[in-house]
């Protein structure tokens, strides 16, 4: 166990009495609780934590947060392991296990790191520059590339984990828990208002956790102690810890990750992992703070050079020293007090090189009271060390650049402070505009499109007492807005609490440090330090005429790894800008995008995966298709028994069984999945005319109609039968898929359009089960049954309705037919619908009564040409196409698809028809989806004419089936076409498409 | 996600609602008048502004009624709904 070489003697909010172990590429550390996994390998004397994504360069921990480009660790073991997750974020526990990523063998000798030897063959856009030619072998290339790139390992096994989603509502959604966050939520929570605070860490209080300055007179500790004790009294403020607001879309709805269990070895037994939020707030505050930016110079990336805060972040908070001799280089103030901070945390600090001629006097003066050297108007023009920087030479800056004597510096620790980019995602997410500052160098919110304030850093305002005067005013006015204004009842929210503005010199900006040769020329600048882009890599870009930066963003893939270039947009815009002579807002931003960080796929998922994805639909009588091991089909989200094998019986077998069993004695099937809708009011005939190409005036009471359905545009959408049960009761059946969207056009219309009329509609689908009963033994089947229904032709003819009972249940018996034969179709209310089945059964035992699936149910209706819209239909076929003329009627003077079929396309002979196809060899079945050819050619492209809708071996035609659309078909009748295939080509002749009983002789049995 | 105020059933998120497109066009009586040109025109071709757009909506994982909505299709700001038959 090592001895956390690395840790100060006190301090930081780490809790000493409670130490723990943890590995890291093998090697056992001990941290304590309270560390990050990067401040415990910081406390560790670790900087070295993995490679960079193109060169593999040594790279070290650079942030204290979720901007972290370098630090990404490959988390757990086995099936919880988890790739590229932020060490800077990682919340110790023991027995954590991480590993470092892209090295082989090992992170300290990386093979890889030739690549940085030949950097010079890899310049921005090498992918699209290399491996273009010959274009055919890109796939090649392609997988060795994929092989040599990408950075951590995706777990083989399913995720063991839970993952949770929620909603909820508030007035105030305060995102970020700094001082101006915690102050707002204080000031909206004292007003009343229902306030939610995020915050992405473990711990709220943001730069608070550690500064130095006071609040209130107190440590800034103590107050947030007492902030955040009064927040946790007030009923109607929720704290959200440990999460991330990663969204910001329409009408102020926001998605947070909050990371229930990662700070755990595993969650607790039925404990999500993550739970995803998504919330609806009238006022958003914006308190997400800034990003300290790195100054770009040379060889900036050595581990061992961090940002300045995230280092006095590490000595303050986590007790961690970075390194023990430390330079800062700065453009601005703030840089002077993170080197102050680590100075009286035990780091020794050898020089402040300061790209300003001039620093605040107090500041300076604080510096050399600590024996810090100071070197203004000097730059960094390189840096020395391996696997850890161990040198830096400063050199004076002069108007062209750098000149004069050469320092050099030995240090462990490089400290970067280019300024302060503040955090604009989510506002600009919320399509709110942003204005450029250029007292700050970067972007700031300026119009808002929603209801939503900016306060604090991330507006720009960078000090203490701004932030909190900021998120003070922004809280009260959000709760205002939400109706909650003091002398209302609601407590005066409290005075905001005071904090020093300390004075501050401007800062420098300068987008590449200048350094004794050309930029690209000696050691690389890096602008995005996880995609390896350089500054070298923008002007290079630049100079092939990449000028807008979303083409420079994707040529040079700046900003597009996981840290999404937190810390770097601002400089690569920068030094595009500089490279074009413009400012920087004119070249503008790319968009930001959530999500802020990455979010696992887990938790968009939530609950709704495996059994849960999706509602399942069973019909009543599905209970008996499982007792006798029916394999089902689905059909949206119905289930429906497919076929009836009986043991030994191959899929085919039994359908050839059940299809020749229909037609010679009796066979039922489960047909309840058919779409029902009951229509009442006395224009329902009105409707019916509008939605049927059909007449539907002369329907009589008790007889049915079959119909097609077509849209405006004259394609075919649906069919079904309609029945008039009374004088202004219909029951209309829609097909099995269809049913919901045949409902919401009839809907439509009737509210849109014709509001007047007097029609109502319901889904009754399912209050009936349906069983069709289908042969030549089906009347004396059913005559066994029932009583009071009159079966013969005469009392009971084709397409019409008889009430009474069947097998004792009250039944609304249909007599129509898919199957082409005498069919009933026997309707019962849904809970009776397994008792009549069985009945049914039972009955026809004696009749050799089949049961049947959809299978043979297809098949005995291509048998007779009956189509399946959906099946033959694509959306583009008429009722003509079809060979249905007889249904579009002539008379009527209006209905959809009438003004449709006079178009000159829809109207043309030649279309694509429906025709049948017979096999040359009867015993061969086309595949359905097969393309058809007229001309055969020895190999493809081919002039393709249509292809096969529907194709099967009938048993009762003695030979294979198949229905297709064909162009011209009807023209074609008697031609040979051919299916050419991959293996062989099959040939068939065009036919009627009617196979079995053509004058349909059998449907009275 | 934006936040619809369904006239009969109050505020609710957008994925409760189906989106029928442009709004006030009338059915054509004499279609058989039209030429194809004008045929086309109501069948398939919509304004799809940049700005102000009045919308049909259809509350359809709730009361399933239909209803206009006023719509700025560049910042989704809602600025009116009403009932079918109802003007802007």
């Amino acid at each position: 166990m090592s001895d956390q070489s690395h840790r100060s003697v006190q301090g930081g909010r780490i809790d000493r009495s409670r130490p723990l172990g943890f590995t890291f590429d093998g090697k056992r550390y001990e941290g304590y609780a309270g560390d990050t996994l990067a401040s415990a390998l910081l406390a560790n004397g670790v900087h070295l934590v993995g490679r960079s994504f193109k060169y593999h360069r040594p790279r070290g921990i650079m942030t204290a947060g979720s901007d972290e480009p370098n630090a990404l660790i490959q988390l757990r073991s086995g099936d919880r392991t988890e790739p590229n997750i932020r060490a800077t974020q990682i919340e110790l526990y023991d027995g954590l296990v991480a590993e470092s990523q892209n090295r082989w063998p090992s992170l300290r000798f990386d093979i890889g790191g030739i690549n940085n030897l030949l950097s010079r063959y890899f310049p921005a856009g090498f992918y699209y520059k290399t491996f273009m030619w010959p274009p055919s072998a890109w796939m090649k290339y392609e997988h060795v590339i994929r092989r040599a790139a990408g950075l951590g390992k995706a777990p083989k096994a399913p995720d063991p984990d839970i993952y949770s989603k929620t909603y909820a509502h508030c007035d105030v959604l305060v995102v970020g828990a700094g001082p101006a966050g915690i102050v707002a939520a204080l000031a909206a929570g004292a007003a009343g208002a229902r306030v939610i605070l995020a915050d992405e860490q473990a711990e709220l209080g943001g730069s608070l956790l550690a500064t130095g300055e006071p609040v209130d007179g107190k440590p800034a500790g103590d107050w947030l102690s007492e902030a955040l004790a009064a927040l946790a009294r007030m009923p109607e403020v929720r704290l959200l810890p440990r999460t991330t607001a990663f969204g910001y879309y329409d009408h102020n709805y926001l998605t947070l990750m909050e990371r229930v269990a990662d700070h755990l070895a595993a969650p607790p037994p039925h404990a999500p992992r993550q739970r995803l939020w998504r919330v609806r707030a009238k006022q958003v505050v914006l308190a997400t703070g800034a990003i300290e930016r790195p100054l770009v110079f040379a060889d900036n990336d050595r581990p061992g050079i961090m940002m300045a805060s995230a280092a006095a972040t590490y000595a303050r908070r986590y007790g961690a020293l970075p390194g023990r001799r430390a330079v800062l280089l700065t453009n601005n103030d703030s840089g002077y007090r993170a080197a102050l901070d680590l100075a009286a945390a035990g780091t020794t600090v050898a020089a402040i090189i300061d790209l300003r001629p001039e620093a605040d006097p107090e500041l300076s003066a604080e510096a050399r009271q600590r024996g810090i050297e100071l070197l203004p108007g000097h730059a960094i023009v390189g840096t020395t060390g391996d696997l850890r920087v161990d040198g830096v030479t400063a050199m004076p800056l002069t108007e062209s650049g750098v000149g004069g004597t050469a320092r050099v510096l030995a240090c462990d620790l490089v400290l970067n402070a280019g300024g302060w980019t503040p955090s604009v995602h989510l506002f600009s997410q919320s399509r709110g505009k942003l204005a450029w500052n250029d007292s700050i160098g970067a972007f700031v919110p300026n119009i808002s499109a929603q209801a939503e304030r900016s306060a604090g850093a991330c507006r720009g305002s960078f000090s203490l007492a701004a932030c909190i005067a900021e998120g003070h005013a922004a809280g009260a006015a959000a709760a205002a807005d939400c109706g909650f204004v003091s002398g209302l009842g609601a407590a005066e929210p409290p005075p905001s609490p005071a904090a020093e503005d300390p004075s501050a010199e401007p800062l420098r900006q300068m987008w590449i440090v200048p350094s004794t040769l050309p930029v690209g020329h000696h050691g690389k600048h890096f602008v995005d330090f996880q995609n390896d882009v350089t500054a070298a890599d923008v002007r290079l870009a630049h100079r092939e005429g990449y000028r807008s930066v979303e083409h420079l963003k994707r040529y040079t893939t700046m900003g597009m790894g996981t840290d999404q270039g937190k810390t770097s947009n601002i400089n690569a815009l920068g030094i595009m800008a500089e490279a074009q002579g413009r400012a920087v807002p004119e070249v503008g931003h790319t968009t930001f995008r959530p999500p802020y960080t990455p979010s696992s796929i887990g938790s968009f998922a939530g609950e709704d995966h495996g059994d849960l994805l999706d509602p399942i639909r069973r019909t009543p009588i599905h209970g008996w298709h499982e007792g006798v091991s029916a394999p089902f089909e689905n059909v949206g989200q119905w289930r429906r028994a497919w076929y009836y094998p009986r043991p030994g019986e191959s899929m085919h077998d039994a359908v050839n069984r059940e299809a020749r069993a229909v037609r010679t004695t009796v066979g039922i099937v489960d047909a309840s999945t058919l779409g029902k809708i009951d229509i009442q009011g006395p224009d329902t005939i009105k409707l019916l005319n509008m939605v049927y190409t059909n007449a539907f005036t002369k329907l009589e009471i008790g007889r049915c109609r079959y119909g097609l359905m077509c849209g405006e545009d004259g394609m075919v959408f649906d069919d079904g039968v309609t029945t008039r049960l009374d004088e202004h009761h219909f029951l209309m059946s829609t097909t099995t898929g269809n049913a919901a969207r045949v409902l919401g056009w009839l809907e439509n219309w009737l509210q849109c359009e014709w509001p007047d009329m007097k029609v109502y509609c319901t889904s009754v689908t399912e209050q009936w089960a349906t069983v069709a009963i289908n042969g030549p033994l089906a009347r004396r089947l059913l005559g066994e049954l029932t009583t009071d229904i009159p079966l013969d032709n005469a009392a009971f003819p084709f397409m019409s309705l008889r009430e009474g009972t069947v097998a004792g249940i009250p039944a609304r018996v249909f007599r129509i037919s898919f199957t082409g034969d005498l069919s009933y179709e026997v309707n019962v209310p849904a809970s009776y619908g397994l008792a009549l089945w069985q009945a049914l059964v039972t009955a026809g035992e004696k009749y050799q009564l089949v049961t049947y699936g959809t299978e043979t149910m297809h098949v005995l209706r291509a048998e007779r040409g009956f189509v399946i819209v959906g099946q033959e239909t694509d959306g583009t076929t008429t009722p003509q196409d079809l060979g249905m003329d007889w249904i579009v009627s002539k008379q009527k003077p209006d209905f959809f698809g009438k003004r449709a079929f006079s178009r000159p396309d829809t109207a043309r002979g030649d279309r694509k028809h429906l025709v049948g196809l017979l096999t040359e060899n009867p015993s061969e079945v086309i595949p359905e989806g097969g393309q058809i050819v007229a001309v055969l050619k020895d190999k493809p492209p081919m002039d393709m004419i249509g292809h096969v809708t529907s194709s099967y071996f009938s048993p009762n035609v003695g030979r294979s089936i198949a229905m297709a659309v064909v162009k011209n078909g009807r023209n074609r009748m008697g031609d040979t076409v051919f299916i050419p295939l991959v293996d062989r080509t099959i040939k068939a002749k065009v036919t009627e498409p009617k196979f079995f009983d053509p004058e349909g002789k059998r449907i009275d049995g | 996600m934006m936040l619809i105020d369904c006239p009969f059933c109050g505020p609710r998120a957008e994925l409760e609602f189906t989106c029928g497109g442009e709004s006030h066009i009338a059915r054509p009586v004499d279609q058989a008048a039209m030429s194809d040109a004008e045929w086309a025109d109501y069948l398939f071709m919509r304004k799809n502004p940049k700005g102000l757009q009045y919308e049909r909506w259809n509350h359809a994982r709730g009361c399933r009624r239909w209803f206009n909505v006023a719509r700025d299709t560049v910042t989704h700001r809602i600025s009116k709904v009403y009932k079918m038959g109802e003007q802007p």
